[in-house]
């Protein structure tokens, strides 16, 4: 048996061991040097937090919204859309690319309703697995049509970012972004890293409420990097999963996709419903490529498809048609602009209460909390200060991301207190 | 030019040069010329993008879709229509989905292996609740995206894990199954399966073949109601399938997209999977509700992994996880509950086990009533193999000629292996349906 193990993750051919062959009944040992991977440095806070017996517990690590009162909220537009979609006769394959409806508001969401683009179906789309399925296909169409261009990615970044690309077999850069010293953007970083990178290079961008920093580009700055962007060649691609969500207006929220736009850029975006339309588990999205005219954009999204359909044939419905049934009425569109703007408008609120209680206590500057936007606060704690955290029943990610979501008028102070605790130690 | 043939070819993009191989070789050169053509906003990335073909299987509906005359028939790709012709929600999922509406359930997100509920109930279902192997956790459950999503994910540690082992896939097969796992990376290889000549299962082929496959292999083996051919071994042959495996050090992975389809019964359709199991033997387990749950759009289905130990299948389970997150991060969670509520319920599942038999029975009586009619218009030809073979699916053997004129000709979509969904004819149809086939037969 011990041979047969070794060689599993050796890369030779596999040969059980001789006395595996002698035995009719033995079984070879497939899974002996399969070792345990690393819990997931998000979703494994969750689960330390679950386990957790203290009632005053507070889970401030994955991106999920809380009311108030630190409960999952569904929102009434999406309640009464599951009320009309209910007794559906309908629960066939949707096609490789998903629901066109949903995709058809999805680009008008993403690129804005009068967009030549979108008038003239010139964007390729495919409904896709939330945002992390949105991403995937975009690394697997680059390792099958761009195999020698590598992908760049912001330090730092959502850790399964790496994840995605690496399995996809993209090879990767990172370029700068955060300043730990400004707790704000690296701008002059990020320029030269941009104008280092080989030409034709693709950037994945976060097209706001950098996630986990929460430190965005001004407009201007977005204006220069797409313009340097132009100079290089580069292919931007901007991962979307919280339009709505960071100032509270959908416009504003993909403005830096306008401005990429307007220069000229073909552009590519991952949308996901999953926070600022509260869809989590209904795995819905949308992964979009701009084209230069429509035979393009049939013959792109039919790969788009043929990449889909060895991934998961089809995407699955239930999310489709809710979202398609709130963007196709104007009552529940309305509605859900309300709704998504006050779930922003609640962690801005807690943002401000947060930072007011540190420098009162504190006495120092903790202006960041505000000046950062979106679910996620990027702290400037550090690992330890983050352990120190957990022997206090407080739980965010090792690298100091606090999710404001799970910030509320009840446990801002405590939490307020922890923090200035473990960081004047 | 044929509606359906219009909708298949597609216009190639305006030719253009081809863009450079790489941007690493010559690259001052090459990146300016990308740069002046990007600049400009003449040139594309995606200009040397092809035109991708057709799905072969999910083609088909497209192109049946666009056809409009009336006659038209799909027995493409393999979802259960009634009588009517009409797609089916079964009565308990229909019971199913009031409970769970009732539930108010939030939508958060699922762990990154699913809904724990839906992994018991499906791990059961497929290896029997009293299985000696669930209770001693040598069994992990990942819930995944239906069967395309399990395939996928397990290919994905087929090739992390096993690097250099290929995957044997009988010849033919689900036209998906060698997408899956060269997209993943793993490379694909046949062994023999279908016999034209008996239009049968050539086992001695099929032996011969998995005799000389490398030790450690990855071997697909369709748990039941093979697709497309609908040809199954006996029992016996299972058994020396088994042996082979065990000696040679395979790994199965049993695809088992149509339990109930097969015999009508959930639990007989699960043995040779249980019969694996049971051996002790390390695998693989596909596992989608597509079919038997009616509930193809949701997407929902579960990989099993067997393995020696607790403690195997602890960490096979973290890699597995690790693999899905990658992919898609969690799965749908609308699906699941559904499953949770039907499998979960003793009397939902016998009322599951009714609509069931149900199906298969339609299935099993418009075979019959084909193989009639075809008997009665053309008493010379042998029409047995069709009533031989169990599932959704019969494959007729017809050529690409004889594929071609039955939907030129008589509107009838089928894939181009000579496939068709019995699942889509109805007993209004049949007759219709028998005189296409004799005319291919006879006339091309």
């Amino acid at each position: 048996m011990l041979s047969a193990s070794k060689n599993l993750l050796s890369g030779t051919c596999l040969r059980p061991a001789a006395s595996a062959k002698r035995t009719f009944s033995s079984v070879v040992d497939f899974w002996a040097d399969v070792e345990e991977a690393p819990r997931d440095p998000i979703l494994g806070v969750t689960e330390k937090f679950l386990a957790d017996p203290n009632p005053n517990k507070i889970n401030l690590g994955v991106g999920a919204y809380r009311d108030d009162d630190g409960n999952p909220v569904v929102l009434d537009c999406v309640r009464e859309a599951e009320k009309r979609i209910m007794g559906s006769k309908f629960m066939e394959y949707l096609p490789m690319g998903g629901f066109k409806e949903f995709c058809d508001h999805s680009l008008k969401l993403a690129y804005g309703e009068t967009n030549p683009l979108v008038t003239g179906n010139k964007i390729a789309a495919v409904q896709s697995l939330s945002g992390t399925g949105s991403c995937r296909l975009m690394a697997d169409f680059m390792h099958k049509f761009k195999p020698g261009a590598k992908v760049y990615i912001t330090v730092p970044t959502w850790s399964n970012h790496h994840n995605i690309w690496g399995d996809a077999r993209v090879e990767k850069e990172t370029f700068r972004y955060y300043k730990p010293e400004t707790r704000g953007l690296d701008f002059d970083g990020m320029m030269e890293d941009i104008a280092a990178a080989e030409g034709g290079s693709f950037f994945l961008l976060h097209a706001c409420a950098h996630n986990p920093t929460g430190v965005d580009p001004t407009a201007d700055q977005w204006r220069e990097i797409s313009k340097l962007m132009r100079e290089k060649g580069h292919f931007p691609f901007f991962d979307m999963a919280y339009q709505g969500f960071a100032s509270g207006d959908c416009v504003r929220d993909a403005q830096a996709i306008e401005i990429f736009l307007s220069d000229g850029h073909m552009v590519g975006c991952s949308q996901s419903y999953a926070k600022n339309m509260g869809l989590y588990g209904q795995r819905i999205g949308c992964f979009s490529l701009t084209c230069n005219n429509e035979q393009e954009k049939i013959a792109v999204e039919s790969q788009m498809k043929r990449i889909a359909r060895a991934t998961y044939s089809n995407p699955p419905l239930h999310g489709a048609l809710l979202v398609s049934t709130v963007l196709g009425d104007p009552e529940l569109k309305a509605l859900w602009y309300k709704e998504v703007k006050g779930m922003a408008d609640r962690i801005i609120s807690m943002r401000t209460a947060l930072r007011n209680n540190l420098e009162s206590i504190s006495g120092d500057s903790w202006q960041h909390v505000t000046d950062q936007i979106g679910m996620f606060c990027f702290s400037g704690m550090t690992s330890e200060h983050v352990d120190a955290l957990y022997e206090k029943s407080i739980y965010m990610t090792s690298n100091g991301r606090i999710s404001m979501a799970g910030v509320t008028t009840k446990n801002v102070e405590t939490l307020a207190k922890a923090m200035h605790e473990v960081t004047s130690a | 030019m044929p509606m359906a043939q219009r909708v298949l070819h597609s216009a190639r993009g305006q030719g253009s040069r081809p863009m450079p191989a790489s941007v690493g070789t010559c690259r001052r050169s090459s990146a300016r010329h990308f740069l002046a053509r990007t600049v400009a906003a003449q040139g594309s990335r995606f200009e040397t993008v092809e035109q991708a073909p057709p799905d072969p299987i999910l083609g088909v509906t497209q192109a049946f879709r666009a056809d409009e005359d009336d006659r038209k028939l799909n027995l493409g790709v393999g979802a259960y229509r009634n009588d009517d012709l009409q797609p089916v929600v079964l009565d308990v999922v229909r019971k199913a989905e009031l409970r769970v509406v009732e539930q108010k359930n939030n939508k958060e997100y699922l762990p990154i292996d699913g809904f724990a509920p839906f992994n018991k109930v499906s791990a059961e279902l497929m290896f029997g609740a009293d299985s000696e192997l669930l209770a001693s956790g040598k069994i992990v459950t990942l819930q995944s995206l239906s069967g395309t999503g399990s395939l996928r994910v397990g290919a994905a540690f087929v090739n992390r894990f096993f690097p250099g082992a290929k995957v044997y896939i009988p010849n033919p097969s689900w036209g998906n199954h060698k997408n899956i796992f060269a997209d993943a990376g793993v490379d694909v290889a046949q062994y023999k399966y279908f016999d034209p000549e008996t239009i049968g299962l050539d086992f001695s082929g099929m032996m011969a073949d998995l005799e000389s496959a490398p030790e450690g292999s990855v071997v697909i083996l369709h748990a039941c109601a093979h697709n497309p051919t609908g040809i199954d071994p006996t029992v016996e042959q299972w058994k020396e399938v088994l042996e082979i495996c065990q000696r040679k050090g395979f790994l199965p992975f049993f695809d088992s997209a149509y339990q109930g389809f097969a015999s009508g019964d959930l639990i007989t359709d699960a043995f040779a999977v249980r019969m694996f199991a049971d051996a002790g033997l390390e695998m693989l387990v596909s596992q989608s509700y597509a079919k038997n749950l009616g509930l193809y759009g949701e997407r929902v289905g579960a990989l099993h992994c067997v393995a020696k130990d607790e403690g195997n299948a602890k960490r096979a389970l973290s890699q597995l996880k690790r693999l899905a997150r990658a992919l898609y991060s969690n799965p749908p969670t609308t699906g699941a509950r559904i499953v949770a509520e039907v499998v979960g319920d003793p009397e939902l599942f016998e009322e599951w086990k009714g609509e069931m038999m149900g199906m298969a029975g339609r299935i099993k009586e418009v075979r019959q009533q084909l193989v009639d009619c075809l008997k009665q218009k053309s008493p010379n030809r042998s029409w047995d193999f069709i009533t031989d073979q169990i599932g959704m699916f019969s494959y007729t053997g017809m050529s690409n000629a004889q594929v071609e004129n039955m939907t030129n000709k008589h509107h009838v979509y089928m894939t181009k292996d000579g496939r068709i969904s019995l699942a889509g004819l109805s007993s209004g149809k049949v007759e219709y349906l028998a005189n296409a086939i004799v005319d291919s037969f006879d006339n091309c």
